[in-house]
């Protein structure tokens, strides 16, 4: 059973950062007047090297690669919807084209923040991201996966955005920075579970003759790896953002093969309701029950010829 | 190689250039800028563009890069033969000027907006790195109709960064009336002066200038 755990993973951030700016000179921190109580600690201990800009999340981008240009490594952090969608055009131009590194860790993952409306939630984060030629996009399940993912791939020299979420699967598993993670083998389909839908996967999967795959890396994705654990003919995506964003990395990577691809996440709606995260998840049919039932459901669909 | 020019050598090497996406009231507006800047101000090697002992210039507008161009070639960064080849596929010269393409260039710009603030990043870089090199960075007045100028205006005055100066050529494009910009960058905690962006003495003696708390603001007037 998956299990929420409040705001884990953002609170993370704390013991990491003053682990990783302790260890690296080269890094740097940019926020725009969010988690500086979280990071309290990280702005006293690090004064030169964490920046809070105010709220001013374009000028928060656009300093971050300035930071880069001068050989700096930025980590970037706030609310999912202001890191990416408003300051897009400066992610496209000031760290894509110019071809800069940079680290930036959202937090708030399509309605963690449930109670706040639209203005809050984050669902097409990684629809949008994935149109940056060259982003890395990582998508951690625990507390755990983040800081082993983020000390993997900080300094890799690329952009890389890390999707935090305040659902966590009940345990880490080993991640590989690019690589999936196969959990079981099966015979009959190939589900991708990613990030924190891990979780209400395997409670979904139960007793099937699945293979379970574990992407935790959306970009770049692994498709080796799929390609050689694929089995069946179907390959269920299951997907914490809007659905459908990993669909052409599946077909690109199972192009030489016959497959029914069935993806499994947030629906493309306007949620104006408020209540809390569980609520949401049972109203979309995104609870381990009702993964099951879409995932049986697809399985039991003949095949026409 | 050093070439030895002077600023008709420079206006010489702009013809080079043909084609119709030269933005050319917009290049003619900052060339004495620019020419001032790099014949009399900045530290630079054309040999190692990205020398740590630079100064550093970002030509945030990035439109009517061609004054931009010519200055380099003119500087030796690269042939000025390359003129002619502006906006060709072969070039690696083109509307908006491309970091990784033209030596010497050190942000690329075009969409308006985003230059001041990475410039505000490398500021932050050099004090963090103990420099002692400065940032220059050039808007124009249309330019100054982001939203993201006036974060970045904000942000430079209240982050005290004396290594930062930010020339805004006024050559009346914007179609919003500005008012007073030195006064207005005055009261976002930046030390401002007004001259006319023809002067050569003039612009040399704006840029020249550096106050040891906050970051400098030259607006440069082109008349119409």
């Amino acid at each position: 059973m998956s299990v929420a755990i409040e705001q884990r993973m953002r609170h993370h951030m704390k013991p990491l950062f003053l682990d990783i700016l302790g260890r690296d000179p080269r890094t740097t921190v940019v926020l725009a007047d969010i988690s500086e109580d979280i990071l309290t600690d990280v702005i006293e201990r690090y004064p030169d090297r964490v920046i809070n800009v105010g709220i001013m999340e374009q000028t928060m981008i656009s300093a971050a690669a300035g930071l880069a240009l001068e050989g700096f490594i930025p980590i970037v952090h706030t609310l999912t919807p202001f890191l990416v969608e408003r300051p897009y055009e400066q992610l496209k131009d000031d760290f894509i084209y110019q071809r800069l590194g940079g680290n930036f860790i959202s937090s708030g993952a399509s309605y963690d923040y449930s109670i706040q409306g639209m203005t809050h939630h984050g669902p097409a984060d990684v629809a949008l991201l994935r149109n940056l030629p060259g982003m890395q996009i990582v998508v951690p399940g625990t507390t755990e996966e983040f800081d082993s993912l983020f000390r993997q791939a900080y300094a890799n020299g690329a952009p890389t955005y890390y999707r935090l979420s305040t659902e966590e699967n009940p345990a880490p598993q080993d991640t590989t920075f690019g690589k999936l993670t196969v959990v079981q083998r099966g015979t009959q389909a190939t589900v991708i579970a990613v990030g924190p839908m891990l979780g209400r996967v395997l409670e979904a999967v139960g007793d099937l003759d699945v293979t379970v795959l574990y992407c935790t890396t959306v970009a770049p994705f692994d498709a080796e790896t799929l390609h050689a654990e694929q089995r069946g003919d179907a390959v269920i995506l299951v997907e914490p953002y809007y659905e459908g964003a990993l669909v052409p990395e599946i077909t690109a990577a199972l192009e030489d093969r016959p497959v029914r691809i069935k993806a499994i996440g947030v629906p493309h709606q306007i949620l104006s309701r408020y209540g809390t995260y569980q609520q949401h998840n049972e109203a979309l049919g995104l609870t381990a029950r009702g993964i099951r039932d879409r995932i049986t459901r697809f399985l039991q669909q003949p095949t026409r010829q | 190689m050093q070439v030895q020019a002077n600023f008709d050598t420079v206006k010489r090497f702009m013809s080079l250039a043909t084609g119709d996406e030269k933005h050319e009231p917009s290049a003619h507006s900052t060339l004495d800028i620019i020419w001032t800047l790099y014949d009399r101000v900045l530290r630079f090697d054309p040999q190692n563009p990205r020398s740590e002992e630079r100064d550093r210039f970002v030509l945030s507008k990035g439109h009517g890069p061609i004054a931009f161009f010519a200055v380099l070639a003119a500087k030796g960064f690269f042939p000025p033969e390359e003129l002619k080849r502006f906006g060709t596929w072969d070039g690696i010269l083109g509307g908006h000027p491309d970091r990784n393409q033209v030596p010497g260039a050190e942000v690329s710009t075009g969409s308006l907006g985003h230059g001041l603030s990475m410039a505000i990043g490398m500021a932050l870089g050099l004090r963090i790195k103990r420099s002692d090199r400065r940032v220059f960075a050039l808007i124009g007045d249309g330019e100054t109709n982001e939203g993201s100028i006036w974060e970045a205006f904000l942000l430079a005055g209240n982050l005290h960064l004396p290594n930062l100066t930010c020339i805004l050529v006024n050559n009346h494009s914007s179609t919003r009336d500005l008012g007073d910009m030195a006064a207005k960058l005055t009261s976002f905690g930046w030390t401002s002066t007004t001259i006319n962006g023809r002067d050569h003495e003039q612009i040399y003696q704006a840029l020249i200038q550096q106050d040891p708390t906050r970051p400098t603001a030259v607006i440069a007037d082109i008349a119409h």
